[in-house]
């Protein structure tokens, strides 16, 4: 099964469903044979964008081009886009070898054709076995591998996932992402993948967009996202974040951050005006001496957590959330005793607003 | 658990020593249980195998025998009754098909303001028993009805509407396609729109699509929804008795009988074929069924994609619609007006209208609707209360052979009226009532009993709903705190259960009020009489038609106000039971 890989370019799109609009302005230039990811809170339209790829739902103003050729018109079966549905939608009254060959059928395939390839297909996903069992008698790990066989048997040109791991149980999740993972270099398949979690986006993904309210908030790679988010909602939704809000400062030649609570951290960099400071709970130090990059603060609360034990510590502004790695001998800091937060700033991005 | 009274807790009792093999602990369910099944195989396991077992004797030797078939499908009478049994049942689940498809349809795959109408289509017809409406029936489609004489005004010809089987076939789609329209958009709704989508995207579309995944998906619910017109309309002996076609099976059965006697072997053949076609087509329905449940709606997903109609199919909509809905209303319309009917034959229209058949049937009906709610109260409250104990046996206990309770109480669904009634003259003829030496066949309890039985299984299924929705902490909280089983159901379970409990009443009593095909089995005398006798006896000369629709009218009354009463509790149950769960 070897395709010819192609790119999908989407220019402004917009979507309604009467009169709230769903999609708004959405711009993407996915590579061929790259395996991206769209990650967002419910309602955030990912789904959406995902479905109006496929074909599903209302038309969309603005195009999509798979291959060059714009399908925005195009009913779904004239696509040629495989998607794996969230329930993955196995047809309860086929068998699975019925449910797999069914699209080689609609193309008019051979029988003598048809029955090689949904073997092939099967192999792929393990699970030759199981050929003549209808849906109802496999396992959710099962059925979604017969799906996936079912969607990539037709040789799409690019594979569309809508969720596909929510319907699973936590280890089998870890499993399953990988062997997707696997399946999609092996294929060679321009793949899209559907999540509202950020560690299966982030443990698979080439490139990643983050959509909020219908709006791409940012595209990158997963570490480019994490590590310089453009806004909030990035730096928020991708791990855990402390935002402190105030603004970047000159002093002298050097340039320096002033929370609205009125302390004051170096920075090595930055534009000046205002803005919020994003702080990864690793990026800071608990230290029992204040110095010129620390902010004072008492410690609310502790949960050791095996790796590392998280505090809650009260600082002038906010509630910040400090993670310390645990090691063997060490003495974790009690709540109530008062502290100091030493940041490394270079490790912290400036966001404006 | 036990029962041993607060006197003896020093120690264990005598009985509690005893082994359990021999002499079994028996609390009050158990007792219950006990009394039940008994009820359950004197009232309906007897009289049918009665009825099965007489068809194989032979009637002058008392000898097991296969004549009596062979001598049943020798006269060309029951044969061509067995035909047109056959037949009239399977062109009524043809009609009804034709009637519900197109409704079942519009409402599933279009965005349609005219859906509210269709669903009310769904219970109109249920509202009112069919034999009620044939007369009506006549007076509108009938050689000389309404629509015949407009027709051969207008083109000179007639149309056999309700001539012979035809006017059975007619009334009885009429009557009996919602069980079709409600399973198969049922079973339509319950396709998740992901199944659709997933074959789209393998490049299915149209017929083909619809032919490959959605057909096969609704098959179940249709085939369910058939089945069901299928029997009804096989064992139905109301409809065709109104109709005054008498060359089917059950009105043969129920002539030979009241004609000849319950000596007469014919009357129960054609009982035993009734039976036999009952379970037939419920063991067939289920094993097209069995392990189908197609029900694919996925967590906030909703059906099957619907789209807007264009113009002209909108149109096209809402003509069928209103067109399906007059030929539906029509048996009421007639109803009403024969009701306020002066004198209504040959024309369009009645010649005037008059209160006066209200009048005749006050007058001559106060006993037929006293016996009604005498009858129907009484085969209610017994319904619930057995169906209640039923309920909590099977789901709450671990009584031995607890699931045959239910099994036994739903077996009576299979169970033809006139085959009860016939069991019941031939078991009770030989038991006299109790001090008395009159027969307990002639006695007017027996009609009670009978309504019992048949309204059972409706009365179990809400019951059981109940119960199902009271969370079994509940009554471990009361018995923690000290209450025993029998206060803890008293107090706890009975009262959460109400609602379901009171819903299953008014169901039973509403459709025992204007059950006809039992009890005109085993109505011995006018003065015994209930409604739906009544409205017979009525229907029977012409001029007792104006009263006879007057009495119709009341029974509609009757069970539209049951059915809207009972889902009203059933709503308002739901309600109250949600508020209860947020706190």
């Amino acid at each position: 099964m070897t395709n010819q890989m192609v790119g999908i370019e989407i220019n402004d799109l917009h979507l309604s469903f009467g009169e709230t609009e769903v999609l708004t302005g959405v711009n993407l230039d996915i590579q061929p044979g790259e395996f991206f990811a769209f990650l967002g809170p419910s309602g955030s339209g990912k789904s959406t964008l995902l479905r109006s790829i496929a074909g599903f739902g209302p038309t969309p103003q603005g195009s999509i081009h798979i291959g060059g050729r714009d399908v925005v018109s195009l009913p779904p079966w004239k696509r040629n886009v495989g998607m794996v549905f969230q329930s993955y939608a196995l047809w309860p009254h086929m068998s699975v070898r019925d449910n797999v060959g069914f699209g080689l059928r609609e193309r008019k395939m051979p029988a003598s054709e048809i029955a090689p390839r949904v073997d092939a297909a099967l192999e792929l996903v393990g699970l030759s076995h199981l050929a003549d069992r209808m849906p109802n008698q496999l396992s959710g790990g099962q059925q979604q591998r017969i799906a996936l066989a079912r969607t990539v048997v037709v040789e799409p040109e690019v594979l569309l996932l809508d969720e596909p791991l929510s319907n699973l149980d936590a280890s089998l999740r870890v499993q399953m992402r990988r062997e997707l993972l696997a399946l999609q270099r092996k294929l060679g398949l321009t793949t899209i993948f559907v999540t509202h979690d950020q560690e299966e986006a982030n443990t698979t993904a080439d490139r990643m967009a983050v959509l909020d309210k219908g709006v791409i908030q940012q595209i990158g790679t997963p570490q480019v996202l994490y590590d310089t988010p453009e806004n909030l909602f990035v730096a928020e939704f991708l791990g855990t974040a402390n935002i402190l809000g105030g603004q970047v400062e000159s002093n002298g030649g050097a340039k320096r951050f002033r929370t609205s609570a009125g302390d004051v951290l170096p920075l090595s960099d930055g534009h000046e005006g205002a803005g919020s400071i994003v702080l990864r709970p690793q990026n800071m130090q608990i230290v029992d001496q204040a110095g010129a990059d620390t902010l004072p603060g008492t410690i609310l609360h502790r949960e050791f957590m095996g790796s590392q034990v998280r505090y809650i510590v009260r600082t002038s502004g906010t509630e910040m959330i400090v993670d310390q790695f645990h090691h063997v001998g060490h003495d974790w800091r009690d709540t109530g005793s008062d502290v100091h937060l030493k940041v490394n700033t270079n490790e912290a991005v400036i966001v404006a607003s | 658990m036990s029962n041993a009274s607060p006197h003896n807790t020093g120690g264990p009792s005598l009985l509690d020593r005893l082994p359990a093999s021999i002499f079994p602990r028996v609390t009050g369910l158990h007792a219950a249980a006990l009394i039940i099944a008994i009820l359950l195989i004197g009232l309906l396991i007897i009289p049918v195998f009665q009825v099965i077992y007489v068809a194989f004797l032979d009637p002058n030797t008392g000898a097991l025998t296969l004549q009596n078939f062979v001598d049943f499908f020798r006269t060309s009478l029951f044969r061509e009754s067995f035909w047109n049994s056959f037949y009239v049942s399977a062109m009524s689940v043809v009609f009804a098909t034709v009637i519900a498809l197109p409704l079942a349809y519009i409402t599933t795959r279009f965005n349609f303001a005219g859906s509210v109408v269709i669903q009310s289509l769904g219970f109109i017809p249920l509202i009112m028993p069919p034999f009620v409406g044939a007369v009506a029936m006549q007076l509108i489609f009938g050689r000389n009805g309404t629509l015949n004489l407009l027709i051969e005004e207008k083109f000179g010809v007639n149309i056999p509407f309700m001539e012979g089987l035809n006017g059975v076939i007619l009334v009885q789609s009429i009557h009996y396609f919602p069980f079709i329209l409600i399973n198969l958009s049922t079973s339509l709704r319950n396709i998740d729109r992901s199944m659709e989508e997933a074959a789209q995207n393998l490049g299915s579309q149209g017929m083909r699509l619809f032919r490959r995944i959605v057909f096969p998906l609704a098959m179940p619910g249709y085939v369910a929804g058939a089945a069901l017109v299928f029997i009804k309309v096989f064992d139905d002996l109301g409809t065709p008795l109104l109709l005054n076609v008498n060359n089917m099976l059950a009105p043969q059965a129920f002539l030979r009988i009241s004609s000849i006697g319950i000596s007469d072997p014919m009357g129960y053949v054609i009982s035993f074929i009734l039976v036999a076609f009952s379970i037939f087509s419920l063991w067939a329905s289920f094993l097209v069924m069995r392990g189908k449940d197609y029900s694919t709606v996925q967590k906030g997903g909703g059906g099957l994609s619907r789209r807007d109609l264009r113009t002209g199919e909108k149109i096209a909509a809402y003509a069928v619609v209103a067109f399906i809905l007059i030929l539906v209303l029509s048996p009421h319309i007639g109803l009403t007006l024969l009701s306020f009917a002066t004198i209504w034959s040959f024309a369009p229209l009645p010649d005037g209208f008059t209160l006066q058949n209200y009048v005749v049937m006050w007058e001559n009906s106060k006993q037929f609707i006293t016996n009604t709610v005498i009858y129907a109260g009484i085969a209610a409250v017994l319904d619930v209360i057995i169906g209640t104990a039923i309920a909590y046996i099977v789901i709450r206990t671990g009584i031995w052979g607890r699931k045959s309770l239910d099994y036994l109480a739903t077996a009576a669904l299979a169970v033809p009226g006139v085959v009860l009634g016939i069991g019941y003259l031939r078991v009770f003829h030989s038991i006299d009532i109790p001090f008395t030496d009159k027969p307990m066949a002639s006695w007017w309890v027996i009609i009670a009993l009978a309504l019992m039985i048949r309204r059972l299984p409706y009365a179990l299924r809400a019951c059981t709903a109940a119960l199902q929705q009271v969370s079994q902490a509940l009554e471990e909280a009361a018995e923690s705190l000290g209450a025993t089983k029998g206060s803890t159901i008293r107090r706890i379970v009975i009262p959460l259960m109400s609602g379901g409990i009171l819903a299953g009443f008014v169901t039973s009593f509403a459709t025992a009020a204007v059950e006809l095909s039992a009890t005109i089995m085993l109505v011995s005398s006018e003065s015994d009489a209930p409604l739906a006798y009544g409205i017979y006896l009525f229907m029977q000369t012409p001029s007792g038609r104006g009263a006879g629709a007057a009495l119709g009218v009341v029974a509609v009354i009757i069970v539209g106000l049951g059915t809207f009463l009972s889902q009203l509790m059933i709503e308002r149950d739901k309600k109250f039971k949600s508020t209860d769960q947020s706190h």
